[in-house]
């Protein structure tokens, strides 16, 4: 038993790998939140008013709102008054492709492993990257569009494609949705759109890299996906932030439209600075991504593993509208250290015959804590809808907490619904076992790990999976000797 | 090639081992056998360091080197290998890659290059015969749902591919019909070689009808009080381990 937390613990000290920050010339909002920030972060991007109103009108609304205090998570207050809610790199023209965009910023994005250079770029994965509140460029937009297929940064979207954003933005995620949507709604400065036509099955994977770079201010970007009749997309989000003693504070908002037949897979691999070994700075990750299924047999599948963020807040959802709709979530959360998540699902069923999975596997370690949160709802007309949910937790040590909070909402008598969930432990027995065939304690733990995680992985686009298979050894590097 | 002297160890303060001294050399294969509790157990955890397991006086001797003083994964890639009496499950890891991990590391330390996955295949299959070991086993998670005689199998299996110069049978008779009892016996005879020795920690003496011991050592309370040749087990088959008892406490009367 001793031996076994001796072993874990020496395991948790890796340090954060993407926690450098560049100096780079920014163009800033003045700290602090009012009627008058927004207005300035409009007038920057050169809105339409619609848009500033819908802005000032989900502001007005956030401020009659309190924060939650229903997560299983603890933070000291945030001050939003003390924040800053707009940074962004000058470039000293506006890059109308990839190639002019600033050589500097170019360098951040190579060094964490993407290349934002065409010829570069494995074939195959498009790439728009957001560094703090803007947009630094999308790569194979040229490919994409000869399909029709759209995408470009939100802001570019605002302007080529208003009718799109207008009919869409907030028809999923209200901007009266919940605390941090709302607020994310009156400021959102950037993030990515994309629009798959009629029929459209996108050859290549979109994705979209975040990076916070500044200190002290917030990002909150707003992503759109639209998904017409039979059309299929696969997307793909990553992240990271710079090691800062501060919290900072990222609130997000992702839309998903599926209509008839169309398919969408999200996959998030979720890396934000968790803070150091003993909790200090961080990310507070407190995002809202929700996806509906509108049309018949259509398709939305959240895939993410969480490793990153000093607090996580995250529930992608699935609205299954559409009948013989389906809705998936397949999630892997690791927390180390004194991080927490409190992360899980809402599947909403309104269709005839709707389905949906949901695979929840929780990692923690040292003194964090880690909480499923899931929702099913089945209505009235949602004839035959049937779900199948498995919460699984893996604890590392006996400082740290899982816990699952799993809510089933029934209207019709027809709904098959079935929950399982386990928990169990790294056995020293199993560290033994490996140590005994030559495996290291550390390799031993990744392989459990990825053993354990690898219904989820196996959801992942080859690519990520192979990184997000080193990113949860990664973070559970040092949990044990 | 393996030399124990005077080794004691206790676990949570209660000794088990209460002064254990044997010599092994290459190509011999010793057999331990001892009613329950008896240490024997404790004896092959405390070779492949077991950590609950606290040596309090003795030393161990591995071709040379204080083994006491490796890691037990150390231990592993200098070549000792311990065949579980209860082979751990773990699930969602493919036999196949946790034997290539545990390969390729054993290769590292011993600075030998990396095998890729055509080369490590081709190894697998030349070993899957030797145990007749079925390749959708090595497909499905480690050990889990395996039936006794399928995680027997398999110790031995992974005692094929990573070619160890000792290797400690601990009650790998366990739990085994007479077929898979056969089989494994067999994969381990094929697996003999000059070079290598091997120790069969067995309460019966049925296991080494197919695996033909050198030497016979009866461990009793912490000590071996009897070594003899093959037929010193035929001799606790048909008297039972009383007469062992008997013989001690006459000594000591």
């Amino acid at each position: 038993m001793s031996k076994d937390n001796e072993i874990l613990e020496e395991f948790t000290s890796k340090e954060y790998e993407h926690g450098w920050s560049v100096d780079y010339e920014a163009d800033e909002a003045p700290i602090g939140l009012t009627e008058d920030t927004i207005r300035w972060i409009s007038s920057k991007k050169e809105e339409p008013k619609w848009l500033l109103d819908w802005r000032l009108k989900a502001f007005r609304h956030w401020e009659t709102m309190d924060e939650p205090t229903w997560p299983n998570v603890k933070y000291p207050k945030i001050d939003y008054q003390a924040l800053r809610y707009y940074s962004a790199p000058k470039q000293k023209s506006k890059p109308s492709n990839i190639d002019e965009v600033d050589p500097e910023l170019l360098k951040i994005y190579d060094r964490l492993g993407i290349s934002l250079n065409e010829q570069k770029r494995l074939q195959g994965i498009a790439v728009d990257a957001v560094l703090d509140s803007v947009s630094v460029g999308t790569t194979f937009k040229d490919t994409l569009s000869k399909l029709g297929v759209v995408f470009c940064s939100f802001s570019e979207a605002v302007k080529e494609h208003p009718d799109l954003v207008k009919k869409y933005l907030g028809s999923v995620v209200p901007s009266t949705d919940n605390y941090f949507a709302a607020l994310n709604s009156a400021v959102f400065s950037d993030g990515s759109f994309c629009y798959i036509p009629k029929g459209v099955r996108c050859p290549m994977e979109l994705s979209t890299y975040f990076r916070i770079n500044a200190a002290n201010t917030g990002q909150f970007e707003r992503t759109l996906i639209i998904a017409e009749d039979k059309s299929y997309v696969s997307y793909l989000e990553g992240c990271t932030a710079p090691q800062r003693d501060e919290n900072q504070l990222h609130a997000a908002v992702v839309e998903i439209y599926a209509a008839e037949n169309a398919e969408v897979k999200y996959s998030t691999v979720q890396n934000w600075f968790p803070g150091d070994k003993n909790g200090k700075g961080g990310i507070y990750n407190f995002v809202t991504k929700r996806g509906i299924c509108a049309g018949n047999h259509s398709k939305i599948s959240w895939t993410q593993v969480e490793t990153g963020s000093a607090v996580t807040w995250k529930y992608p959802s699935c609205i299954l509208k559409g009948d013989h709709s389906i809705g998936e979530f397949y999630s892997v959360a690791v927390t180390n250290n004194y991080q927490q998540a409190d992360t899980g699902t809402k599947m909403i069923h309104i269709g005839k015959n709707t389905r949906s999975r949901i695979v929840s596997k929780g990692i923690s370690a040292g003194k964090s804590q880690n909480s499923y949160r899931g929702q099913v709802q089945v209505m009235k007309r949602a004839t035959d809808a049937r779900n199948f949910s498995q919460c699984d937790s893996l604890l590392m040590g006996d400082r740290c907490g899982a816990h699952t909070f799993p809510y089933i909402d029934i209207h019709n008598s027809s709904a098959k619904v079935e929950h399982e969930a386990t928990t169990s432990k790294i056995g020293e027995d199993q560290i033994f076992y490996c140590n005994q065939r030559g495996i290291s304690s550390e390799d031993a733990v990744a392989l459990i790990v990825n053993g354990y995680a690898k219904e989820v992985l196996n959801q992942l686009p080859m690519e990520f999976a192979v990184e997000a298979q080193k990113l949860l050894a990664l973070t559970l590097e040092g949990s044990v000797g | 090639m393996l030399s124990i002297k005077n080794l004691h160890a206790a676990i949570e303060g209660t000794p088990i081992l209460k002064g254990i001294s044997l010599e092994i050399k290459p190509g011999e294969v010793h057999a331990i056998m001892g009613p329950n509790g008896s240490g024997k157990s404790t004896l092959a955890s405390v070779l492949a360091g077991r950590e609950e397991y606290e040596v309090t006086e003795g030393e161990v001797y591995f071709k040379g080197k204080d083994l006491l003083d490796l890691s037990p994964e150390d231990r592993a890639r200098e070549g000792v290998f311990l065949a579980f009496q209860y082979p751990v499950e773990i699930p969602g890891v493919s036999s196949t890659n946790f034997l290539r991990t545990a390969v390729n590391q054993v290769r590292e330390y011993r600075g030998q290059e990396p095998l890729d996955a055509v080369k490590f295949l081709s190894l697998m299959k030349e070993k899957m015969k030797l145990v007749e070991i079925d390749q959708k086993l090595l497909s499905r998670a480690l050990n889990e749902g395996f039936s006794g005689g399928e995680k027997k199998k398999n110790e031995i299996f992974q005692m094929a591919v990573l070619e160890p110069t000792l290797s400690i049978l601990d009650e790998t008779d366990s739990g085994l019909d007479i077929d898979a009892l056969k089989v494994v016996a067999n994969g381990v005879n094929q697996l003999k070689t000059k070079e290598n020795a091997t120790i069969v920690v067995t309460h019966y003496q049925r296991l080494l009808d197919y695996i033909i011991p050198d030497y016979v050592h009866v461990l009793f309370d912490g000590r071996i009080v009897k070594s003899g040749s093959k037929d010193l087990a035929l001799e606790l088959e048909d008297k039972g381990y009383d007469w062992i008892k008997e013989e001690i406490s006459g000594t000591t009367v």
